[in-house]
């Protein structure tokens, strides 16, 4: 049943909100409800709750919060998030964000997202760009008066003077334009452009165990971060062992004199409530802090903890892998999570599926690989197609040209036959590879394996491919 | 009167290198290469650890360095404790690694795009590794190559840069660095599996020309050998098994 949203414009009942049903049948925002009951018989409407929606997008702002350490709501509908210097943690700024949508469309919201330079930018990108992936002045000179926040009143006026793209009005003098409409018109331009810094006011949810000081004077040197870091890191870990709790993720946030909170954010890869690490890898990301003219507080929030055994502490004196899991932590946010990994085995006889990244402080069961298999130490994925000239189909190539290279085969072995596995993947039910290990005549090992069996076209096509050097 | 000689030389050298360390890490702890011939050579009977050292694949093997890696790997089989293994791109395959000996639960792969240098810093920094091994493509400044230096005598974590280029004989591969020895790997071809009967399909064990470069108190030389057996060995060719010196001699003339 088509749902609709009502709220009182102070005369009469109006539609706030439409969902996708009602839409479909001509129902839009602002239009009169005594209209749209006409119009739809059996209409579900509710009243609107300006507070409750207030609340709800505070709590899917201070969900956000997994992304960066900056999030703020945006009434009504929106959210900013601060990404800088969090990209990397998530694989990119398109991985981000791909991650964003696909999280919130399982919570069975739609959402549009948008990254761009400015708070502006993304505003206006995340709301009419849908073609443009990202914002240049090009692209939101295109966009229309609406992508500039003004109130609704003001882009009607500006319309009536032959105003309908905001590159229209960038090009206009501003002088006139501010004289006519005020300066909210000429503040949005130069926010949309960056040329007037915009600061996001973060949200905090109260429940997070967090610490705060701040200064007489504003502080600006690295050391003297360092030692607020200190005991910022000292005040949070006493809190988090009187939870029993270790963190996982850290938030530090450099409250500005101008407004603007530049913030540095750290995760580990096991719960730790060790000041000295903590501190020292936020320390060592105060190079990207640009301190503008003052700092003058700093809050750090644990955004993220975990149930942490007061043991943990103590493992210093155990052989326990804490060293490296300092080790570890600090690489991850260097490098970005996933590329911090060990190998671990895998029960498969094709043999880039015989390997599976794990994290690197994961338990691995002591498995390792058979030890029979000859196995190269290189390999290529996805493997490089090679000519090859053979007398017998079934044989090792007499020679094998890669990258313009002839290689002539001096001594081979094999085959080592393996097929692909059809309880898997049903593209592999009869499909087969010979591998066959190679050395050339100068002394060089390749892995080299063909397609099919040699004899029967329905097990792959005969061609050869390098996999490997040994 | 020679072995007091030896003694006494091998004391002057540790109170030498305390001297320009200026660090407590113990003196002379060693890692063998793989081959007790090799090893002997060597100023402190085998790899130091607290130390950088090179090793370059040599002709097409440059790029890939495969050669290298297995006998990187093999060192590292002879350590206890995790390693940190640091690349550009991860292209290992961990099973060619194991099949020397590394155990998987003991590598720990860092694929650091461009940062494989801050990497291994801050690997040899934490004393809990066995060794750093960091696979640095093309230039490697004598800077950067001195802090990894002075980070590994600090903890004694062995540190081993594995050098790689595009190019075959690059330039940038024979300019000097302040490593403690540096190596070549070159392959050559092996002999057929089964020497009375070479029409029969086989492969025997690889063939390596393993070539000290440079040395720190050492001399360099050159060795035949196979490639690593199961627990990361080299074994020296039989033919020259005998006296490597002068095998070395013959291959240098």
């Amino acid at each position: 049943m088509p749902l609709v949203v009502v709220g009182n414009d102070g005369r009469r009942q109006t539609i706030v909100a439409a969902d996708a049903a009602a839409t479909a049948l001509g129902l839009r925002p602002g239009m009169a409800l005594a209209q749209a009951q006409a119009l739809v018989p059996g209409l579900a409407i509710h009243p609107m709750e300006p507070d409750a929606d207030a609340e709800a997008l505070r709590r899917v702002a201070a969900w956000c919060l997994r992304y960066a350490p900056l999030v703020a709501p945006d009434p009504p509908d929106g959210i900013w998030i601060d990404a800088t210097g969090s990209t990397h943690l998530h694989g990119g700024e398109a991985a981000m964000l791909h991650d964003l949508t696909a999280r919130f469309a399982a919570f069975g919201m739609a959402t549009q997202s948008a990254i761009a330079d400015t708070p502006g930018a993304a505003h206006a990108l995340a709301r009419f760009g849908q073609a443009a992936p990202h914002a240049n002045p090009a692209t939101t000179a295109l966009f229309p008066l609406e992508a500039l926040r003004l109130p609704s009143p003001l882009c009607e006026s500006l319309r009536l003077l032959g105003f309908d793209r905001i590159g229209q009005l960038a090009d206009t003098p501003r002088a006139p334009l501010v004289r006519r409409f005020g300066s909210i018109v000429a503040l949005r331009l130069d926010q949309l452009s960056g040329a007037v810094f915009e600061p996001i006011v973060p949200t905090i949810p109260a429940a997070l165990i967090q610490a705060r000081l701040s200064f007489v004077e504003p502080l600006l040197t690295a050391p003297a971060f360092a030692a607020v870091i200190d005991r910022l890191t000292a005040l949070v870990c006493t809190d988090l062992a009187n939870a029993g709790q270790g963190a996982r993720r850290l938030d530090l946030l450099f409250e500005r004199v101008d407004g603007a909170t530049p913030a540095i954010r750290i995760g580990t890869a096991r719960p730790s409530r060790d000041p000295r690490h903590l501190a020292r890898m936020l320390t060592e990301r105060l190079e990207r802090i640009d301190p503008g003219l003052g700092i003058e507080a700093m809050r750090l929030i644990a955004t993220r903890t975990d149930m942490a055994l007061p043991t943990q502490t103590a493992a210093l004196s155990q052989p326990t892998d804490a060293p490296i899991a300092a080790l570890v932590d600090r690489l991850s946010n260097r490098l970005g999570a996933a590329r911090i990994f060990r190998h671990e085995p895998v029960e498969s006889d094709v043999p880039e599926r015989s390997v599976r990244r794990v994290p690197a402080l994961h338990r691995n069961g002591g498995t390792n690989w058979p030890a029979d298999l000859p196995r190269p130490v290189r390999l290529l994925d996805p493997p490089q197609p090679v000519e090859t000239m053979a007398l017998l189909p079934d044989h090792p190539p007499l020679a094998f040209t890669w990258r313009r290279v002839r290689h002539r085969v001096r001594h081979a072995d094999g085959p080592e036959r393996i097929a692909g596995e059809w309880w898997k993947r049903d593209g592999e039910m009869r499909s087969v590879r010979d591998y066959f290990r190679i050395e050339d005549e100068d002394g060089h090992r390749f892995w080299l394996f063909r397609r099919g069996d040699g004899d029967d076209p329905t097990t792959g096509d005969r061609r050869w491919f390098l996999h490997g050097f040994f | 009167m020679f072995q007091t000689s030896h003694a006494r030389l091998n004391e002057l050298r540790a109170q030498i290198a305390r001297i320009e360390r200026g660090t407590l890490a113990a003196p002379g702890q060693t890692v063998s290469i793989g081959a007790p011939e090799i090893d002997r050579t060597l100023p402190h009977g085998g790899l130091a650890l607290g130390a950088l050292h090179e090793i370059a694949g040599a002709g097409p093997d440059t790029e890939h360095g495969a050669a290298a890696a297995l006998l990187t790997a093999g060192i590292l089989a002879r350590t206890t404790g995790p390693v940190l293994w640091a690349m550009e791109q991860a292209d290992l395959f961990a099973p060619g690694l194991a099949s020397v000996g590394l155990h998987p639960d003991r590598v720990v792969f860092a694929e650091a795009g461009k940062a494989v240098l801050a990497t291994m810093e801050e690997g040899l920094r934490h004393p809990g590794l066995a060794a750093v091994v960091g696979e640095i493509t093309g230039h490697f400044s004598p800077i950067a190559a001195r802090r990894l230096q002075l980070a590994a005598e600090q903890t004694g974590v062995l540190a081993i840069a594995l050098r790689r280029s595009r190019r075959f004989d690059d330039p940038a591969l024979m300019q000097p660095t302040p490593a403690m020895t540096r190596w070549s790997i070159a392959v050559l071809p092996s002999p057929p599996a089964l020497p009375h009967a070479p029409a029969v399909l086989g492969l025997g064990p690889a063939r390596w020309r393993l070539m000290l470069t440079r040395c720190r108190g050492g001399a360099p030389g050159t060795w035949i050998t196979e490639a690593c057996d199961a627990t990361g060995r080299i074994h020296l060719v039989p033919d020259f098994a005998d006296g490597s010196a002068a095998a070395t001699e013959r291959l240098r003339a």
